[in-house]
């Protein structure tokens, strides 16, 4: 089989994964990104490269190449769980997308082995390659950050005008489609942005769920171990009283909605 | 099934006041049973063995101070005050006469004792000298095993200094005819006997025990009886009188007779349960189907209106209550071994019955709601799993594990029942098993399965290869090769087998000889009155009465071993990095690091002891420059370099718990090492012996007196738990650790294997934790795991995480989204999940 075959670059597979689509599912975190958000709290994706980063004192190298067929082998060990939860396989990243090929063979590997999957991803691509993964993805877990243009721009380095095109054309598909937003204070932490893009979400064809997903500081000391600055170190993660609030907002929109993955 | 049972039910208040009640003060030791029991033997020395134990028991029954408890719905104390022990000179009394002073302020499981107390039983132990099993057994020891014991390469202490207990006994029975219908069966077989049966003596003697045994339980609940009824007559508060009344009544009728309600079987199986544990000191007394039996009781109270499921619910929670007012001392270093006061009562639910439908009813929510109410260690919770289980039942046993109380532990029938067929158990009856103490499949009212026979350290052979059979300059084992001349690893491991199988003949010679002592010194009446099939064969459990036998010894340490034994075959046979005389140097150097305190007094001591022996005289200050000499390692730069070295390729070869098929199906020709030359042996009662792999919590107190192991975990610190990896190498989430274990032969350790995890409990929060909690377990025993238990873990053991990293390299926290291996992540990450905790989480 040729997708097997097919290589790419990762930099961790994660496995007993309960919060990134059904189930118990496994990983695949792929390198390199289209965006910067000043939030990211996995910087040593962003970067197609393979680079140093100190951790726990120590360095050590981020990312590595791989076939679709040694990623395979690290899926199908946990497909007796898959079985009992419903789980399988969520791409995450970085971006997929910027992966295409990649990404297309390992999906079409997955479900030729019968395993459930899903991608976690910006959807800030040429809709053509979101296209070619279509037939092989059960969930797509889009992230969709802001409406304003220029706030977007601002703060993830590229407008949103291509991933919200894109959301309409997804939820036009048979894949299903749960809307992911990433709740980061001084971005978009009001009720009336959160309430923007749940409209947005309930107005796409077959949305059913939205998820907030309140923005932590797991991250920063990658940053420091990549030796770059911290652009949001000031900021503290959004109490369970606004994140409630927030919740109820979203609600309205009419759509199932939840607070975490 | 009734939804109400399924779902969350009203704590009663009286439950937390019991609780507290049972709680306020330290544990203390009564003498009333050892003095009775020894004005009872002084006044039979002529009789038959059998024929005192009875008599004993009933003088024991007749006179023992009782007590009802503020409170109390369900009745009958073991000792006057909450939660105090008895103790039972008939097995070894030695080990507590030396520790009067100390037991009382000991670190494990202290107890009070009183200047009282202490004098009636140094009164009652003048006349146990030389008469208890532990003296007998130790007699029928061969001098070799003797040596081994003494060199800690097994321990079969449990047996040979208290009763053997680990036993379910037909509690349906007696729920459904009292002790009268054991009466009434004992006398049928005593009129089928004829005087000139060839063992009519025996068996004879043996009925008349039993008959005496069950009046003598009859007479006890009739004490009860009276002492609720005279506490009714003085009783202010209505309510209190009227409950008074209520036990009264119920211990006027049971165990005596059939229960007629629930309430009564509740009683019922409460003195069952307790007096068991008033006959002999053996713990693991575990009630086993407890939703099984009592269910008729339960059914019929409900459907007739007579009961609430609340108050139903209320006495199961004074069950669970009363399951930890009993309790037991130790000596010291086995409360080490079995810290936390515990006492095994394991309590199964869920499962098949004997024709293999599944069983699963009201009760067996109920008895995971009562676990969740009272939040106590007794009794030891357990949920048989199979492809048919409820998943309602799982999501129910999967809150209870979250709130880290440690319960319940699950089971998988779909190995356990064909193991047990293996070993000759029928269908039906393998159907029908439950779980004794901590991992033991049987058969209830059917076996006598000796579970906890010895631990046996499967680390210590390995280092008598390397010392040719010499511990501590004794030769304890057989001489096998020299390792510096060995040319392959077959060689090496062949040595193993060696050293291995020779200790695992005089493991055997230690149970079996306590087996003896126990059928001739303290034969069970009482019990066997309870076991099929004691009567028909007219001999107690002790002596063969039992329709199923075994003998089952627990191996530990199959992690370290694996691990040792790959980094040998690696380093030295197939990279050729090494030699076994660097090994060899290696481990007796404790890899250049400093000796452990513990170990470096024992050696000081030993020096100074020969050091006398030639005639010097050795003062303090000497004795404390030998300690500071034995503890520095005195290794020169260039050996410590070495050493890291070593260790460092140690450490960055491939570990069990990783869900590397090589190196798992490595760990389970290990673990055949130890389970398949077991197989081969008989016990004195007719039966076979079975492996467990499992250490109760002896892995810490057995691993202080191991020497260092290959796989590089240093001289005297703890061995890997069960058929667990090691503590912090498995780095590849829960799922990689279990499919490793899932890799072992399950099905030959037929005396049950443990499975630790440590979570933490946002690992497990929301409905989704749940279900993939669930998904985990199935997908373990899909896999052919028998056992798993879950260690979820406080903010506490987060914080001591951070602090000692090494020790938690395998705790899983849900992060944000997650999952993740605690250590790690960020310090900072820490810190916010740690805070994320005391909130409680989302």
């Amino acid at each position: 089989m040729d997708c097997l075959k097919t290589r790419g670059r990762i930099f961790d597979i994660q496995r007993f994964s309960v919060h990134d689509g059904p189930g118990v599912r496994t990983i695949v975190f792929f390198k390199g990104c289209f965006l910067r958000c000043r939030w990211c709290c996995n910087p040593e994706s962003q970067e197609y490269e393979i680079q140093q980063m100190v951790r726990d004192g120590r360095a050590q190298t981020v990312g590595y190449d791989v076939t679709v067929a040694e990623v395979m082998e690290q899926v199908e060990k946990d497909r007796v769980y898959y079985r009992r939860s419903n789980g399988g396989v969520t791409l995450s990243g970085g971006e997929v997308l910027a992966q295409p090929k990649f990404a297309a063979s390992l999906l079409c590997a997955c479900k030729q082995a019968g395993i459930n999957t899903a991608i976690e991803s910006t959807a800030c691509a040429p809709f053509e390659v979101i296209e070619e993964l279509l037939p092989y993805l059960d969930l797509y877990l889009l992230d969709i950050k802001h409406l304003n243009s220029e706030k977007h721009k601002q703060f993830t380095t590229k407008s949103n005008d291509l991933i919200l095109e894109n959301a309409k054309k997804i939820a036009k598909s048979t894949t299903e489609l749960i809307i992911r937003v990433p709740v980061v204070p001084t971005f978009n932490d009001t009720v009336d942005e959160i309430a923007d893009i749940a409209g947005f979400a309930a107005r796409l064809d077959g949305v059913k769920e939205i998820h907030l997903l309140p923005y932590h500081r797991l991250g920063t000391d990658k940053y420091a171990g990549l030796g770059r600055h911290y652009e949001m170190d000031d900021i503290q993660p959004p109490d369970d009283a606004k994140m409630r609030r927030l919740l109820d907002a979203a609600k309205r929109s009419g759509l199932n909605c939840k607070i975490g993955g | 099934m009734r939804s109400e049972c399924v779902n969350e039910i009203v704590k009663s208040q009286r439950i937390d006041k019991l609780i507290d009640a049972l709680y306020d003060h330290i544990p203390e030791i009564e003498a009333d049973r050892a003095v009775l029991l020894t004005q009872a033997y002084k006044a039979t020395e002529s009789e038959p063995i059998i024929t005192r134990r009875a008599k004993a028991f009933k003088n024991i029954l007749e006179n023992i101070p009782i007590t009802i408890r503020d409170g109390e719905l369900v009745v009958g104390s073991a000792t006057k005050s909450a939660r105090g022990c008895q103790t039972f000179p008939e097995f070894s009394f030695k080990w507590l006469q030396d520790e009067f002073e100390t037991v009382s302020t000991r670190a494990f499981d202290p107890f009070y004792i009183s200047t009282k107390t202490r004098n009636s039983l140094e009164e009652a132990h003048r006349y146990w000298d030389g008469k208890t099993t532990s003296d007998l057994a130790e007699s029928y020891m061969s001098k070799e095993t003797k040596l081994a014991i003494e060199h800690n390469i097994f321990t079969p202490g449990n047996y040979f200094y208290n009763g053997v207990g680990h036993v379910t006994v037909n509690y349906g029975e007696i729920l459904q005819f009292g002790y009268e219908g054991i009466i009434e069966k004992a006398k049928a077989a005593l009129e089928k006997l004829e005087p000139s049966d060839a063992e009519f003596c025996q068996h004879s003697h043996f009925l008349n025990a039993v008959i005496m045994s069950c009046e003598a339980a009859i007479r006890y609940a009739e004490r009860y009886a009276e002492l609720a009824a005279r506490l009714a007559r003085d009783e202010k508060d209505e309510t209190r009188k009227a409950e008074l009344g209520a036990i009264a009544q119920n211990c006027s009728r049971v165990p005596r007779k059939g229960a007629s309600s629930f309430y009564e079987a509740c009683q019922s199986f409460w003195f069952v349960q307790m007096l068991i544990q008033v006959e002999s000191s053996g713990h693991s007394i575990s009630p086993g189907r407890f939703d099984q039996y009592m269910y008729p009781y339960f059914k019929r109270d409900i459907e007739e209106g007579k009961i609430t499921v609340e108050r139903a619910q209320e006495l199961l929670d004074c069950i669970w209550v009363k399951l930890n007012d009993l309790n037991k001392v130790r000596d010291v270093a086995s409360a080490e071994g079995f810290s936390g006061y515990s006492l095994f009562q394991n309590l199964i639910v869920g499962g098949q019955d004997g024709e293999g439908n599944d069983v699963t009813n009201e009760l067996s929510y109920m008895c995971i709601e009562a676990s969740m109410h009272v939040r106590l260690p007794q009794p030891s919770l357990s949920v048989r799993v199979w492809n048919k289980t409820p998943h309602s039942l799982l999501i129910k046993a999967a809150t209870l594990t979250r709130t880290g109380v440690g319960l319940p532990a699950y089971y998988n029938d779909e190995v356990i029942i064909p193991s047990l067929i293996n070993r000759g158990l029928t269908i039906s009856d393998a159907r029908d098993y439950n779980i004794i103490g901590c991992v033991e499949p049987q058969k209830s009212g059917k076996t006598e399965g000796w579970h906890d026979a010895a631990f046996y350290n499967m680390c210590r052979p390995l280092e008598l290869v390397f010392s040719r059979g010499v511990d501590e300059g004794v030769q304890i084992g057989p001489v096998t090769d020299d390792v510096t001349k060995m040319k392959s690893f077959e060689e090496f491991f062949e040595a193993y087998k060696t050293q291995n199988e020779y200790m695992i003949k005089l493991l055997v010679n230690a149970d079996n000889a306590i087996d003896v002592a126990h059928a001739q010194r303290c034969p069970l009446p009482f019990l066997s009155s309870m076991i099929d099939d004691c009567i028909g064969r007219g001999r107690s459990v002790q002596e063969g009465g039992a329709v199923y036998n075994f003998t089952g010894p627990q191996g530990f340490g199959i992690a370290n071993m694996t691990d040792s034994m790959w980094a040998i075959k690696k380093l030295v046979f197939e990279q050729k990095k090494y030699t076994l005389q660097d090994f060899k140097n290696a481990l007796s150097d404790n890899f250049g690091k400093d000796t452990d305190k513990y170990r470096a007094e024992k050696i000081t001591v030993k020096i100074a002891k020969e050091l006398c022996a030639k005639g010097k005289i050795v003062n303090n200050a000497e004795i404390e420059e030998i300690f500071r000499a034995v503890s520095s390692n005195n290794c020169s730069v260039e050996k410590q370099a070495f050493y890291d070295r070593l260790l460092d390729d140690i450490f960055s070869l491939e570990k069990y718990g990783n869900d590397i098929r090589q190196v798992d199906e490595f760990a389970r020709e290990i673990a055949y090492t130890y389970t398949k030359p077991l197989e081969n042996y008989k016990n004195p009662r007719g039966g076979q012996f079975q492996a467990g792999l499992y250490p109760v919590s002896a892995n810490v107190p057995l691993g202080a007196q191991t020497g260092a192991t290959p796989d590089g975990r240093p001289a005297n610190t703890p061995i890997a738990d069960g058929v667990s990896p090691a503590s912090g190498r498995d780095v590849n989430g829960p799922t990689a650790a279990a499919n490793s274990v899932a890799r072992l032969d399950h099905f030959i350790a037929s005396n049950g294997t443990l499975f630790n995890m440590k979570f933490h409990p946002s690992a497990l929060s929301g409905q989704s934790g749940l279900e993939s909690f669930v998904a985990l377990v199935r997908g373990y025993f899909d896999q052919k795991g028998s056992h798993m238990q879950f260690n979820v873990v406080s903010r506490e053991v987060l914080l001591d995480a951070q602090k000692n990293p090494d020790k938690y390299k395998s705790l899983v926290v849900r992060v944000a989204g997650y999952s993740a291996l605690f250590t790690t992540l960020s310090r900072s990450l820490q810190d916010d999940i740690i805070m994320r905790t005391e909130q409680g989480g989302f």
